[in-house]
């Protein structure tokens, strides 16, 4: 233990403890700005600064190591004049056009600067010039509004293992971009959206489809139809300051359809269906002796990933649709030819907490329509609550419209990470299982955190062996490991983001301040998992609504009609794409 | 390489090189004379080489086969250059031209007459040999013992002059403490900026826990009008070499980089074939000495980046990225290059080294003052009549190296302030000129050593405008990371601009001050805590000069533009038109034989109708 | 897209040298700056294929090459001519026209500062002030000066380099 004093104060810490942390632990909070414990720890913003007896300089508290004997103070006239002047800086080489930005009292720099008392025009002085980018289906990066706290490049390098982005030219000139300036969409970017959720301020964002659904809603030529992922439910409450790990489906119900939806549906649905067709697949490929291990083909990012950097590994991508692709060929072919309306009058939203996914939505056609027609992020949901004056908080629980708003407990645990490996085990194992008695429920081993998990199971006196790997970073190994044949894994499921979809680039802005991460993504995976457990049916197998439907539509699961609506094919996409 | 070899080495070259510093001939030596030519980058670029090749051709043309012609490093008088001094006389030729080299064999090598025309002229208007000049006199050469004196291109030169027998003392008969010892009693500091006590940053790295650690040589030097460094490598790499040698025995390293300039190409090509030489002698490399030691140097080439001489951004450059400072601690001494420990110093520091392990530290710390010790090396420039390299002893005053070595200021123009340590240091005024130059003397009046550029200013420079020089060069070598730096420099910089365009109010100049002191206290790294320090010691000791740009929108030395005038004093003009016929703007009319006038509006103060005219009758105000 | 426009016309024999330095370079710690270092000097400049090439050898992330490149004053991402040509937008220069001679300059080459032509016989920079004002407006080809220059002498001034080959 080590010993030192903040403010006059005994502070006993561990070593290794830095100031910010031995501050915070007796209660004193010191701002940060580009510091992300863990992932990006450069000590540049210098808003952390505080003063330690016989320095002449003042420190940066998020990377000073506490030491013995210390005498440190974080509320000195010039400490606060010094915070209060280099946020001011920021603020002389920031677009501050706060009052219309995204993200308006969500601000991590209006925060500071409105605590700190500063004068936005103090410095007033040259500002960088820059071009908005906006070449992606799913993001929009304007770089004047950048503080350089560099925290989006350390998450989609470090966390991701993606590093399409850095910061290019030095001095002034530095600014975070793409090799070459070239714009997002010519490069591997995955579109995970991991970078908005650190952004501090609103350089970053989704691109925008609210103006798409309003349009739609208004139409009276439309008939539009919304559903919702698994994750949605386990945050969007958390907008309406309820407590993180709040679930709101019910109310989400409620508040499509004040919103003029003419259908509200669950994700979840689509969900079972996607585990009908890969625990088959999966099983077929094991019978069969097809490409093994097989990967989980949910996930955009993790689909934009291996096209970019694996190609070789597309024969063992699940050919199954995401169950958002899904989603929208059954409204469009199944219910439309049930409602008797024509597929170019439907007009298919779904909320997905995720950004990939806006990308991904006119990845499939099937009969020449496109899936799904517009993608919104949980937190653009919630501004079109706010914007249409639906206190989600007060809001009755109501039910999803059938057939496609009834599930199982397996689409429910999709949104965390290792569920939809646990989901398709409960299927696959019990297909595989003469005896069903034996066919276990619950495959806890791949729940949690871990970034890589693996388990093994004895099938009908077979093993099965699987992996779960979350955040992209930890999934290069993985493939390596394939390519060169040393994988013994039947079946891998991959999210690209850490924590799964609960903690996807589509979900509320949470401050770095409120709570650890790890906290966050448990409590919001918890809300699946406590609904699974509370459900009667949680195998998707057994879900009556989609028995119907594939006893009345499709046929067999990984049939001809099933793979004509149901699955999808990949192709290699080159890395980068010179202008 | 053992001893014996290494002491025979020794004899020989001496015999055929001789003692070349003392002009002294010894008994059976090779050569009667000696032609040595500077082959530094100043003189280079003057055409050194050819010179010094021409010397080679005419020589064996003539069959002169008692004349040795060599190459030298820098001989400290970069203004006189090209420099070519024959030995044992010392006959010191200046600013040699290569049609001159004919005219020096004949009548000097052949016939032994002097060519008085091409001799240098000292202060009192005498010509003399080379060790009797004034300038020369007065300094004292421990770090640049050999640079001038030896080819550093031969390995024997420097081993003749006692080179690689510090090595030999340390691995052989001391101790890694017995060495850490020595350059810490010797008082020995950082030659690099900040004046860290040398032999505790050896006994920190040494202590550190870490089977790996690395030594590296800090050869980014790049203040502007700073060149010790150069100079140092490019007349004597192997005393670097040696000097981190013995520092990987002393800390326990068994690699080690030098991080040059890649503007440095003569030093890069000398350190280059330095290392092979060493290498080649087993100086470098496995069991050096027959001791268990190892050693091997590499070089790695910086590529334009001013903040790579900070430490940590050195060292993220080796590892091969942006060169991007980060937060200390961790110090380099824990947890340096790729993350082990690593012991940094720079050019002149290690310089140092070797004579202190051969001669003990009483040998360094009986020079200089109480607490700064030893002899520090000089770039002198800006407006002074011996620009070139000069080493002094610690304590040595402002004024003696300005007058006495430096040879005053030109053109009879009134000195005004000295400018040291580069865009990290500060303006001394002239009032100051009995100040000693030591570390802490300069600390205490907001300069700093740094890495030794001292730029000479006089009355005709514009104090506003050269901390306006030094900030415009902070803004673009700062590395973008932190904010004080990145945008603070930049903020500070306009309002300099301000103030040269008259534009400033007085309440600028506080918040000028203010944001100063701010980018001291907060910056990451030494290029920003120290980037104002040009500006605040203008303002602390030139005040009145920013005060006459602000309140009276006057730049009292006629430097900044927006702030002069250029006028025609009627009753001198001639009309002769000839101001109206050179004017870049057509910015003066007038008839001819009339008085002619000059139109502010147009007029783009490019100063060349005043320079034309042959009346004087055009002046700035 | 930053970089140079022209097409990359690297041999096969340069790529060839450069994956073999690449590969001595590999198990080098801290490989980045000398293999830039090498492959600048190869191909002098380093354009987006040639940073393609070391990412992929070197195992980092174009990002991280670009990075580099941009930080290091003496990485370039454009390539220079043979002969290469100033013309100077200082204010005295300015006012005596020399933008309709960069205007010329433009036109007749095809190019814009920082560019080179498609031959590489040309590059051409628009600088700051040469300090030759008397001789407003000025252009430099290598280390030749031009002064007092109008649009129409330019033709000929680049017909004359462009004999020399």
């Amino acid at each position: 233990m080590i010993s030192l004093k903040i403010n006059n104060i005994p502070v006993y810490v561990e070593e290794g403890t830095t100031l910010l942390e031995a501050a915070r632990s007796i209660g004193i909070k010191v701002p940060t700005l580009c510091h992300l414990k863990g992932i990006s720890e450069l000590g540049a913003c210098r808003v952390c600064v505080v003063e330690v007896k016989g320095m002449n300089s003042l420190v940066a508290a998020c990377e000073y190591p506490a030491r013995e004997g210390m005498e440190v103070f974080t509320n000195t006239p010039r400490v606060l004049n010094s915070r209060k002047t280099t946020i001011e800086l920021i603020l002389s080489d920031h677009r501050k056009d706060c009052l219309s930005c995204e993200r308006n009292t969500n601000c991590e720099l209006q925060r500071l600067s409105h605590k700190y008392d500063c004068d936005s025009h103090r410095f007033a002085g040259a500002q960088r010039e820059f071009v908005y980018d906006d070449s992606t289906d799913y993001l929009i990066r304007d770089n004047s509004k950048c503080i350089l706290c560099r925290r989006c490049i350390a998450v989609c390098k470090r966390q991701q293992g993606v590093g399409v982005i850095g910061a290019n030219e030095r001095g002034f000139a530095t600014h975070v971009a793409c090799p070459f300036d070239m714009e997002l969409a010519h490069t591997p970017c995955v579109g995970c959206g991991q970078c908005i959720n650190v952004c501090p301020t609103g350089a970053l964002q989704e691109k925008e489809e609210i103006t798409r659904v309003q349009e739609a809603l208004a139409n009276p030529g439309k008939y539009v139809v919304v559903g919702y992922a698994p994750s949605v439910r386990a945050a969007l409450a958390e907008t309406f300051d309820m407590p993180v790990g709040t679930n709101c489906q019910g109310r989400i119900n409620t508040a499509l359809r004040y919103l003029g939806f003419d259908k509200v549906f669950d994700v979840n649905c689509s969900a079972d269906f996607t585990i009908m067709e890969e625990a088959h697949e999966l099983v077929s490929r094991i019978r069969n002796g097809g490409t093994l291990p097989m990967f989980t083909s949910c996930c955009p990012g993790w689909i934009n990933h291996i096209q970019k950097n694996f190609p070789e590994l597309l024969p063992n991508l699940s050919s199954c649709k995401s169950p958002q692709q899904m989603f929208g060929a059954l409204i469009k072919h199944v219910f439309g030819k049930i409602e008797g309306i024509d597929p170019r009058d439907l007009f298919v939203v779904t909320v997905m907490p995720c950004t990939a996914k806006k990308g991904e939505k006119h990845r499939t056609f099937t009969d020449g329509f496109a899936d799904v027609d517009a993608v919104i992020t949980t937190r653009e949901l919630s501004s079109l609550c706010k914007e249409n004056g639906i206190l989600l908080n007060e809001l009755p629980d109501s039910e999803p419209d059938r057939p496609f708003g009834e599930y199982s407990g397996a689409g429910m645990i999709f949104g965390a990470t290792g569920g939809v490996m646990e989901a398709a085990l409960r299927t696959a194992v019990t297909i595989l299982e003469p005896d069903a008695r034996l066919a276990p429920l619950e495959f806890t081993e791949v729940r949690g955190l871990n970034g890589v998990k693996s388990a093994g199971y004895t099938v009908d006196g077979k093993q099965i062996k699987v992996a779960v790997v979350n955040g992209l970073n930890n999934v290069n190994a993985i493939c390596e490991a394939v390519k060169r044949g040393e994988s013994d894994y039947q079946f891998i499921e991959v999210m690209t983001c850490p924590g799964g979809c609960v903690m996807g680039g589509g979900q509320p802005i949470r401050a770095t301040i409120v709570k650890h991460k790890a906290e966050i993504a448990a409590a919001r995976a918890n809300v699946l998992y406590a609904a699974d457990k509370s459900m009667y049916t949680r195998r998707s197998h057994n879900n009556a609504s989609l028995a119907k439907i594939y006893a009345d539509h499709i046929g067999e699961p990984c049939g001809e009609q099933a793979h004509k609506l149901l699955h999808t094919h990949y192709q290699a996409l080159p890395k980068y794409i010179k202008q | 390489m053992d001893i014996k070899t290494l002491e025979k080495i020794r004899n020989d070259t001496f015999k055929s090189v001789g003692n070349r510093e003392t002009h002294s001939t010894l008994e059976g030596m090779s050569f009667d004379r000696q032609v040595l030519v500077c082959g530094s980058t100043g003189c280079s670029s003057e055409n050194s080489q050819k010179i010094r090749a021409r010397f080679a051709e005419l020589v064996k043309e003539r069959g002169l086969d008692r004349i040795h012609v060599g190459q030298t490093g820098c001989f400290g008088l970069c203004a006189a250059g090209p420099v070519v001094v024959v030995y044992p006389d010392g006959t010191f030729y200046s600013h040699v031209k290569l049609e001159d080299v004919d005219e020096i064999v004949e009548s000097h090598l052949v016939n032994n007459v002097e060519v008085q025309r091409l001799l240098y002229v000292d202060a009192d208007g005498k010509t003399k040999p080379f060790n009797e000049i004034e300038s020369y006199c007065r300094q004292l050469r421990h770090a640049l013992r050999n640079c001038g004196v030896i080819d550093p291109e031969i390995i024997d030169e420097y081993i003749a002059r006692d080179g690689y027998f510090a090595l030999y003392k340390a691995l052989t008969q001391m101790t890694r403490d017995e060495v850490v010892d020595v350059v810490t009693a010797s008082g020995l500091r950082g030659r690099g900026g900040a004046g860290f006590l040398t032999g505790r940053k050896w006994k920190f790295t040494k202590d550190a826990q870490g089977e790996k650690k690395y030594v590296c040589c800090n050869a980014d030097e790049g203040d502007p009008g700073a060149f010790m460094d150069r100079s140092v490598l490019e007349g004597d790499p192997h005393c670097v070499i040696e000097a981190m040698t013995i520092a990987a025995y002393a800390v326990g390293a068994d690699q080690g980089y030098v991080y040059v300039r890649a503007e440095y190409p003569i030093a890069v090509q000398r350190l280059g074939i330095a290392i092979e030489q060493a290498r080649s002698y087993g100086l470098l490399g496995k069991n050096i000495f027959g001791t268990d030691f190892n050693f091997d140097l590499e070089i790695r080439l910086g590529a334009g980046a001013f903040v790579c001489g900070e430490e940590t951004a050195l060292m993220t450059s080796i590892e091969g990225h942006r060169g991007e400072p980060r937060p200390r601690p961790p110090f380099p001494a824990e947890k340096g290059l790729f993350g082990k420990p690593t012991l940094l110093n720079n050019v002149e520091t290690y310089a140092n080294v070797a004579q202190i392990i051969l001669h003990g530290a009483e040998s360094y710390n009986t020079i200089g003052t109480e607490r700064s010790k030893g002899t520090k090396v000089f770039a002198l420039g800006g407006k002074i009549n011996n620009t070139g390299l000069v080493e002094i002893p610690m304590g040595t005053t402002l004024k003696e190296i300005i007058y006495d070595i430096g040879g005053g200021i030109p053109n009879g123009k009134k000195f005004k302030a000295a400018q040291t340590g580069g865009p990290s240091g500060g303006c001394i005024p002239a009032s100051y000129q009995d100040i000693s130059i030591d570390y802490e003397s300069l600390a205490s009046i907001g300069s700093m050593m740094g890495s030794g550029g001292l730029i000479v200013l006089d009355e005709d420079n514009c104090m506003v405008d050269i901390a306006k020089f030094y900030l415009q060069f902070t803004v673009d070598e700062s590395c973008g990371k932190c904010t004080p730096c990145r945008i603070g420099t930049r903020r500070l910089y306009e309002m300099l601009c301000k103030v040269t365009e008259g534009k400033a109010t007085l309440e600028d100049l506080d918040k000028m001050e203010q944001l100063c002191y701010y980018i001291k206290d907060n910056s990451l790294c030494g290029l920003g805590q120290s980037a104002p320090n040009p500006v605040l010691s203008t303002l602390k000791y030139f005040r009145e000069e920013y005060i006459a740009h602000v309140v009276e929108h006057r730049c009292p030395a006629g430097v900044c533009k927006a702030l002069l005038k250029y006028e025609i004093d009627p009753t001198k003009c001639k009309g002769c038109t000839l101001c109206a016929r050179n004017c870049p703007a057509q910015a003066i009319s007038g008839t001819v034989r009339e008085p002619h006038v000059i139109d502010a509006d147009k007029c783009l103060k490019c100063g060349i109708c005043a320079s034309k005219c042959r009346f004087g009758a055009i002046r700035k105000v | 897209m930053k970089g140079s426009t022209l097409p990359f016309d690297g041999t096969p024999e340069q790529e060839t040298k450069l994956r073999q330095k690449l590969n001595e370079l590999k198990s080098t710690p801290g490989a980045l700056m000398p293999a830039m270092q090498y492959a600048q000097e190869l191909y002098g400049y380093l354009p987006y294929e040639v940073q393609c090439i070391i990412a992929e050898e070197l195992d980092v992330t174009l990002s991280e090459v670009y990075g580099v490149a941009t930080f290091y004053s003496q990485f370039s991402l454009y390539p220079k001519g043979k002969y290469k040509i100033g013309i100077c937008l200082g204010t005295a220069c300015y006012v005596n026209g020399s933008q309709n001679v960069y205007d010329k300059l433009q036109q007749l080459l095809g190019i814009t500062s920082g560019e080179c032509t498609d031959d590489r016989l040309f590059s051409l920079d628009a600088t700051r002030c040469v300090g030759c004002c008397g001789m407003a407006p000025v252009m430099t080809v290598n280390d030749d000066v031009y002064g007092r220059i109008k649009p129409e002498d330019v033709e000929a001034i680049l017909a004359k380099y462009r004999e020399r080959g």
